[in-house]
């Protein structure tokens, strides 16, 4: 690795332990960022030529303080610091570290740092923003990439969030055992919501998201890192890496979606299926279940099948059950109708979601399940309804595609006046 | 003598390392591998998961699971090798050529005292 490249990877993985400490010191957001910022500039300038800092996230936690501290002063005095009196001048920190920094807040730090991003009255695209751009230090300019809007429009929901937040107030008292758990869900959520953004992207937008998904298996690491006996994590970061694995086969060459059934297995990631089965293993021993646990269970039953046919559905249904009595949800539901319409038959799978109906009127998949149940059960007439009523809710072209192949397969069935068996 | 050389580095430092850069580093370190085996002195090379997949056993006092690695450090150890080497020297040797396609983090190296490559 070149030298810039070496700095680059250590900023960036100090970053969120640094700016979550200085946001402690400084009690503010934008005060802590730029201090942070100004201690990268320092280390660009430093480190090439006194080698590494042992702890790069120590050495950038003192600095940024210090050049904090005299930027507050500065501007307090309305003048300019004397070259005495400024306390920022530290040729190398790295011996003043162990006396002047205390490391044992870092856990609750970081654990703030990404709970401000999910403060309730920020909705969800400012919530991922926020957290991509504080924690995960990526660009405004890469942010909006990958959501696909303007770098002024980024810009500008960032700069809404960060005065949402500021206007809320962020807690700073450290917090209680309820109070860190209460946290701990919501930033699971949160980090999540980045994982889905990369996820559900398909066509050409999903290789530009593919790396939201890759920083949310690195947030979730870090905070199981933090929390190491948490099952609830261990199961997030499970689930988001035996899904994320499946990427290279989830579409074609032309960006069409390729089903689970359909998907080369060969594309899988198996070093990230391995570290997925490993944690959720190690998360099942708790004996304390929890929705993400059981997600990545059924993921883990899919990463587990060699062939489509290995598949074990009935225990996917099962999971799917626990789910659905954990939180109830139309869309949990209509999950497990398709692991039934293999175990039991597609009747079966009918049945069990048309009571959906009402409430997933406006949901592509739910027309998508319903029309490939009709079509399986060969009527056909009522699949073209529901796969028509799918293309009007794709969410992307590549769903609308998707779907159209199946509309086809129809038109050829009633050409040839047979029915599909 | 057999030498074994554990890896240690900063797991969030490692971590963040992207798909390439990860790889360009496995590939140079593979370099170096190659010209141990053809000299016939690698012994089993391991890269570890994550600490996060890790389980600790306190066997002190009644037997305790606990999760997460076993000392909590700046550096994890990620992996090791089993080289043969001549001397101190040798071995010292072969993790410098090591160090010099993966830099940063640390090497520690120890003699193997007892060494059964499979169960049988």
């Amino acid at each position: 690795m070149t030298d810039t490249a070496w700095i680059d990877t250590a900023l960036t993985s100090a970053r969120p332990q640094a700016v979550g400490a200085l946001l402690r010191y400084f009690r503010n957001l934008d005060t802590a960022e730029e201090a942070f910022q100004n201690a990268c500039l320092r280390a660009l300038k430093n480190w090439p030529q006194n080698g590494p800092p042992r702890d790069p996230a120590a050495w950038l936690i003192l600095v940024g303080r210090n050049v904090g501290i005299d930027e507050v002063r500065r501007t307090s005095k309305l003048e300019s610091l004397s070259d005495d009196e400024a306390i920022s001048n530290l040729d190398d920190a790295e011996e003043e570290l162990a006396e002047r920094l205390d490391g044992s807040h870092y856990r609750d730090d970081i654990l703030r740092l990404l709970f401000i991003c999910c403060h309730p009255d920020l909705p969800a695209t400012q919530q991922i923003a926020l957290a991509l751009r504080i924690v995960s230090g990526l660009t405004v300019k890469q942010i909006a990439r990958a959501f696909l809007v303007s770098e002024a429009a980024m810009e500008q929901r960032i700069t809404r969030a960060k005065s949402r937040v500021a206007a809320a107030g962020v807690p700073f008292e450290t917090p209680g055992a309820v109070e860190r758990s209460e946290r701990l869900a919501a930033v699971a959520a949160m980090i999540y919501l980045i994982f889905n953004e990369g996820y559900s992207a398909s066509g050409d937008a999903s290789e530009i998201r593919k790396p939201l998904c890759e920083e949310a298996i690195r947030l979730a690491r870090l905070l199981l890192r933090l929390f190491q006996s948490e099952p609830e994590i261990m199961g997030l970061t499970s689930l988001m890496l035996l899904q994320h694995a499946r990427a290279a086969a989830r579409f074609d060459a032309d960006g069409q979606i390729v089903l689970l059934d359909d998907q080369d297995r060969t594309l899988w990631n198996q070093k990230m299926i391995v570290e997925g089965l490993a944690l959720i293993d190690k998360a099942m021993r708790h004996r304390r279940s929890g929705p993400y646990q059981i997600q990545a269970a059924i993921a883990a039953l899919h990463s587990r099948a060699a062939r489509p046919e290995d598949t074990d559905w009935a225990q996917i249904d099962l999971l799917y059950a626990t789910l659905e009595i954990m939180q109830p949800s139309p869309v949990i539901t209509l999950n497990r109708a398709v692991a039934v319409s293999k175990v039991h038959g597609p009747e079966a799978a009918l049945q069990m979601i048309e009571p959906l109906g009402e409430r997933l009127s406006g949901y592509f998949h739910f027309f998508g399940v319903r029309g490939a149940l009709l079509m399986q059960l060969g009527r056909n007439e009522e699949a073209r309804v529901a796969f028509n009523r799918a293309i009007a809710l794709a969410n992307t072209s590549a769903e609308a595609a998707h779907i159209r192949t199946h509309l086809d397969r129809l038109m050829q069935d009633s050409q040839q006046g047979g029915t599909k068996t | 003598m057999l030498y074994a050389i554990l890896c240690y580095h900063d797991e969030d430092f490692v971590g963040s390392w992207t798909r390439e850069q990860d790889a360009a580093v496995m590939s140079k370190l593979a370099a170096v591998q190659d010209k141990l085996k053809k000299e016939g002195r690698l012994g089993p090379v391991a890269r570890l998961l994550p600490t996060t997949a890790a389980t600790t056993l306190r066997k002190d006092g009644a037997p305790v699971v606990l999760d997460g690695p076993y000392a909590e450090t700046k550096e994890q150890l990620l992996g090791f090798y089993i080289v043969d080497c001549e001397n101190l020297d040798a071995a010292l040797g072969v993790a410098h050529d090591l160090g010099a396609a993966n830099p940063g983090g640390a090497y520690e190296i120890r003699p193997v005292g007892l060494f059964q490559p499979g169960g049988k």
